[in-house]
């Protein structure tokens, strides 16, 4: 009875949806023009690249704070206690498989951070390339979990934050936080867009790697 | 209809399915998967309605990008949450409503 009255619920709820969808009017502000007559100004030339960190770098920035805190959240939760048990062997083929494709991917992930400034790529898909290369490593056993985050790894997995605000306060000197001067956009974006790689990079794989139960190393 | 609206219906009744999982599924991991539903859903009314004109709107994109990235990290922290409460229970469901405090 309750699931026949949630799915007729939940039918009704979609084609409310659409209809809605359907009636929408045109938007009042015309953005992909706004977007384009600004491009010259943000130091890129991919216009998603120059809204995500130029135009609502606000909403980056906080981006990799929400994913900081969701780290320490995990770190808080994951329970500790249950890392035991070593690290589970993998037929031999996959571990080399994972050997020969781990460079491929550090090497993509290169590329899509240097892209991103052209064409689709940036900060975030080189971070999830990092992050689904380091889980390879550990799916297969080449890499161990990692127990507690030491020093190095701490400043790495806050790093690309830092620098975001380090940025976005020093450019508060001289104007508004996160207006880049156009002259040095360019390049303030590629800083921290590599920053942001490396971090993102190692908090989404530290999502998983702080919690498994392979391995018994550290780092 | 554009391509972009067709994409946005659709990204309504994938909301609307997973509103209906979160709803009807007990057990945590399927509930989760379910609010990740829901999450698409909404991603992809985003990116559709920001389309429907023909021309592709790199403001909800990127805004997506953004969205995909945290909803990641909340999925995360959220399997974290279910693992400690099977741990300490041995029951990836909630308790039933009106036992708390």
């Amino acid at each position: 009875m309750k699931r026949a009255l949630v799915v007729l619920a939940a039918g009704l709820l979609a084609v409310l949806l659409i209809a809605a969808m359907l009636q929408l009017p045109a938007p009042a502000v015309d953005l992909p023009a706004a977007v384009g007559a600004r491009l010259g100004e943000s130091g890129v030339v991919h216009p998603v690249t120059a809204v995500l960190l130029n135009f609502r770098g606000y909403d980056t920035l906080l981006e990799i704070a929400v994913l900081l805190l969701a780290l320490l959240g995990v770190l808080a939760a994951g329970g500790r206690e249950t890392a035991a048990g070593g690290a589970r062997a993998a037929p031999a083929a996959l571990r080399m498989l994972a050997r020969l494709a781990v460079p491929l991917m550090t090497v993509v992930a290169v590329y899509l951070l240097w892209a991103g400034a052209l064409r689709p790529g940036g900060a975030f898909q080189a971070g999830a390339v990092l992050a689904a290369a380091a889980v390879l490593l550990h799916l297969v056993g080449l890499l161990p979990a990692w127990r507690s985050p030491a020093v190095p790894l701490r400043l790495a997995l806050i790093a690309g934050f830092l620098v975001f605000l380090a940025v976005a306060a020093a450019l508060l000197a001289s104007g508004a936080l996160l207006q880049y001067p156009p002259a040095r956009a360019g390049a303030l974006i590629l800083l921290i867009e590599a920053a942001l790689s490396v971090s993102l990079g190692l908090l989404l794989a530290g999502l998983l790697l702080f919690v498994s139960r392979g391995g018994v190393g550290g780092r | 209809m554009t391509s972009g609206l067709i994409f946005a219906c659709a990204g309504a009744a994938v909301f609307a399915l997973g509103v209906a999982g979160v709803m009807l599924i007990a057990h945590l991991l399927r509930r989760v998967l379910a609010f990740n539903l829901m999450g698409s859903g909404a991603f992809l009314v985003l990116v559709g309605l920001g389309q429907r004109a023909g021309v592709p709107d790199p403001v909800p994109q990127a805004m997506v990008l953004t969205g995909i990235v945290v909803a990641v990290a909340a999925t995360a922290l959220a399997l974290a949450l279910m693992r400690r409460l099977h741990a300490a229970t041995g029951r990836a469901e909630l308790p039933p409503a009106g036992d708390d405090d």
